[in-house]
């Protein structure tokens, strides 16, 4: 898994690829924890570059959904391939957060 | 047939992208499309987060895998592990809800086991064996 973090002036897009597994899924909550730890509340999550997603990466999905929600932000997901939005179905996660297949319409959804 | 195949792996978080991709090249054999490989995959990787987390708890440990299956038909997938039982039916069970103040983690590993797989059979100490989970998904399954 790479996960790297570009700060815009109101949105931290949160870039993830490889496999979000047990093993890694530690480094991707602690990368968004640490977003919302700084007051930071809007996140894009750009999926372009994921493979896989386990119930890990659900959980750690979830909680930032919950923490940016609470204060008034928001957690969406772009550029998903048909693998996790498959997943991401299968825990009834597509009505929790929003999808969008542009990085940009991502964004702009703030 | 596909032939049978057999892989024992430490059971460390480090192993999961190992066993689900010895599951996935299994799969593909079968002739499972990329969806339902993910799903296989997705299977194979929580119950072995599983055995880890809560069968081992921290001690060190093996995972066995087995996987045998019919061409175009079905894949058949035993987990064995001599950690500690657990008792399914006292795992949370996950519902998906719509919102997010209901919304829980709870059971989700189980949940995407039972979701991916036509067939999911616990079995805990099993003489000589130690705990075994079977998992058989077909083809023209869910």
């Amino acid at each position: 898994m790479e996960i790297s973090v570009k700060p815009l002036k109101q949105v931290d897009i949160v870039k993830v690829s490889g496999r979000i597994d047990s093993a890694t899924a530690p480094e991707f909550d602690n990368a968004l924890k640490g977003l919302l730890d700084r007051g930071r509340r809007k996140i894009v999550i750009d999926c372009e570059g994921l493979e896989y997603v386990s119930s890990a990466g659900l959980r750690a999905m979830l909680a930032a959904l919950k923490a940016a929600k609470s204060n008034g932000g928001n957690v969406v997901l772009a550029q998903a391939n048909e693998r996790v939005r498959d997943t991401l179905a299968l825990v009834g996660f597509q009505t929790l957060f929003l999808q969008y297949t542009d990085i940009v319409d991502a964004v702009d959804s703030f | 047939m596909i032939p049978r195949r057999r892989m024992v792996a430490p059971a460390r978080h480090d192993q999961l992208a190992r066993l689900a991709s010895f599951a996935a090249a299994a799969a593909a054999e079968v002739g499972f499309d990329d969806l339902q490989i993910n799903r296989i995959e997705l299977a194979v990787d929580e119950a072995c987060s599983n055995i880890i987390d809560h069968a081992y708890d921290g001690q060190s440990g093996e995972i066995a895998i087995e996987i045998s299956g019919e061409r175009n038909h079905h894949v058949l997938i035993i987990i064995i592990d001599q950690g500690k039982p657990f008792d399914p039916d006292s795992v949370q069970e996950y519902v998906p809800t719509a919102s997010l103040d209901d919304a829980k983690v709870g059971g989700l590993g189980l949940h995407l086991m039972r979701q991916t797989m036509d067939q999911v059979c616990f079995e805990f100490g099993v003489p000589g064996v130690g705990n075994r989970l079977t998992m058989q998904k077909f083809v023209r399954g869910r």
